[in-house]
């Protein structure tokens, strides 16, 4: 189970800025055992956009956003809406956002901040996905994650030793941050990376915060 | 001024930058840094000292800054976010200064699995650019990363690298252009071979008139062998040695290997010095510092500028 928590609505607003049509996503799995992106979540999203101004092109709920293969073919079903939709809001954990990216050519904004493992890494298994630092980024990297994916954890990447895609500590390791900026190239968002990411609040993670308590 | 440092006034008089690098032994010998600073005083106007390069354990950088400091020269302490977090940063930021070093240049640092510990825990709570502006809040709004205050600034010229060989090129310049906007004063640049490459880098550089921001350091090494050659062609991350580098070294006899290094090493400093926007060199004859006298002579730069 992986724990998260809803993003406020004017993070998520930050981020849907200058857009129109939204298609929210959500997850059966931990997400809705944390009510955070059930369909009842989905559907107080979806009303709380429209509020604010928002055209929510569908909506789709999905087993386990964690599991690549499910979410492009429960996706695959809404094809011409989501081609339609200026990006989507992914309402699950770290993974879920990042198996979302993979599978369609828009932005996928996250919608909850993931604080927490519960014991188990989730049904996508090639390598780390989400490292629970409690202030998803996503956002800002195109959905893929600088923090479990780039070896010295850099925010403002890629370091000097990029080279051929793939990251200086091994010919297996591909350079997250080249993926970074391919990705935010083709979709014409590499505007995203035009600021400085700040410091991170490491106090907000397991890693590196407070022992919680169970 | 922002600071005290020599390397700042060599740069605003508008003479030709030159600076060395020198790398601390691996034990307590201070005398090795005695002597390698012999060879650097004089030549150049700051010395870069090396913090735990390629992430082997060497004597610290500040600690090594102190002693190149008592021969004369104008040390410049490399400090990397590999092994220290924000508070142990900060604290060594405030502690450099006190002992009276004015330049620092901030880097992310080799990774450790590089090193001779790669089990180590790298630690990586800032990155460079995340770095360089914590340094320049710290001395320019007397603030810590966290917001508190402080009475006494730490007057620092603060420095960043630049790698124009590594990927995606195209990104690379936007990157130099964050570093500048977090309050770098000066770059210096990962080793050039391949001078039509750096060429382009900068035509990008200038196209946004960072060289007007930043003064830009184009680093220049001389090789000593074919072997050594080989070895940054293949095994070291983000350098660029194209073959006619390597072809020249060959065409001479093997004892007259190195003399050829030093001659193409002085050949792209002439060249390097003709693009519009570098504003020095940062020559890193490493582990070779009694080529450097020669490097800079050979290359018209001496003597260098006197400034108060």
């Amino acid at each position: 189970m992986l724990t998260t928590k809803q993003k406020p609505l004017e993070e998520i607003l930050e981020y849907t800025a200058g857009e129109k049509k939204i298609f929210v996503v959500g997850c059966r799995g931990c997400a809705e055992g944390c009510h955070t992106g059930g369909e009842k979540e989905v559907l107080e999203m979806k009303e709380q956009l429209e509020q604010a101004g928002k055209t929510v092109t569908g909506t789709s709920l999905i087993d386990f956003m964690c599991n690549d293969s499910l979410v492009r073919v429960t996706l695959n079903a809404h094809e011409g809406k989501i081609v339609d939709s200026d990006s989507l809001l992914a309402l699950c954990c770290g993974v879920g956002v990042q198996a979302t990216s993979s599978v369609v050519d828009r932005m996928v904004h996250p919608g909850c901040n993931t604080v927490s493992m519960g014991g188990r890494h989730a049904e996508w298994r090639q390598g780390e996905r989400c490292m629970e630092c409690g202030d998803c980024m996503l956002e800002y990297t195109g959905g893929i994650c600088p923090i479990a994916r780039c070896s010295k954890m850099l925010l403002n990447g890629p370091c000097g030793g990029s080279a051929d895609g793939k990251c200086e500590v091994s010919p297996d390791v591909p350079c997250a941050w080249q993926e970074i900026i391919d990705r935010l190239t083709k979709l014409g968002r590499l505007d995203k990376l035009s600021q400085i990411t700040a410091p991170k609040d490491w106090s907000v993670s397991l890693m590196a915060g407070a022992a919680t308590k169970v | 001024m922002k600071s005290n440092s020599r390397l700042e006034k060599v740069l605003d008089s508008g003479s030709f930058a030159v600076t060395g690098e020198l790398g601390p032994p691996a034990s307590a010998n201070g005398e090795v840094i005695r002597q390698k600073a012999k060879h650097l005083l004089g030549n150049v106007d700051a010395v870069n000292v090396t913090d735990g390069q390629t992430a082997v354990v060497r004597m610290s950088s500040w600690a090594s800054c102190v002693i190149a400091k008592e021969m004369g020269l104008e040390p410049i302490v490399q400090m990397t976010c590999r092994d220290r977090n924000r508070i142990a940063l900060q604290m060594d930021v405030l502690g450099v200064a006190a002992l009276g070093i004015n330049n620092m240049l901030c880097l992310t640092g080799d990774h450790q699995i590089f090193g001779n510990h790669p089990m180590a825990k790298g630690v990586y709570d800032l990155d460079s650019i995340q770095f360089v502006k914590v340094v320049k809040d710290m001395r320019d709004d007397k603030k810590f990363q966290c917001g508190d205050e402080m009475d006494v600034e730490p007057k620092l010229f603060i420095g960043a690298a630049a790698n124009p060989f590594a990927d995606p090129f195209e990104f690379r310049v936007l990157r130099l252009a964050n570093k500048v906007a977090a309050g770098a004063d000066f770059i210096q640049t990962q080793i050039i071979y391949n001078v039509d490459k750096f060429a382009k880098w900068m035509e990008g550089v200038r196209d946004r008139g960072l060289d007007q921001q930043v003064k830009i350091l184009a680093g220049v090494a001389p090789i000593k062998s074919i072997g050594a050659a080989r070895y940054m062609q293949n095994k070291v991350p983000g350098m660029d040695v194209p073959e006619p580098i390597i072809e020249r070294l060959k065409g001479v006899p093997k004892e007259d290997v190195k003399k050829e290094g030093i001659k193409q090493c002085v050949d792209i400093i002439n060249q390097v010095r003709e693009i519009k926007g570098v504003a020095g060199i940062h020559l890193m004859a490493i582990e070779w510092e009694e080529a450097v006298p020669e490097i800079v002579e050979t290359a018209g730069l001496l003597p260098r500028p006197q400034v108060a």
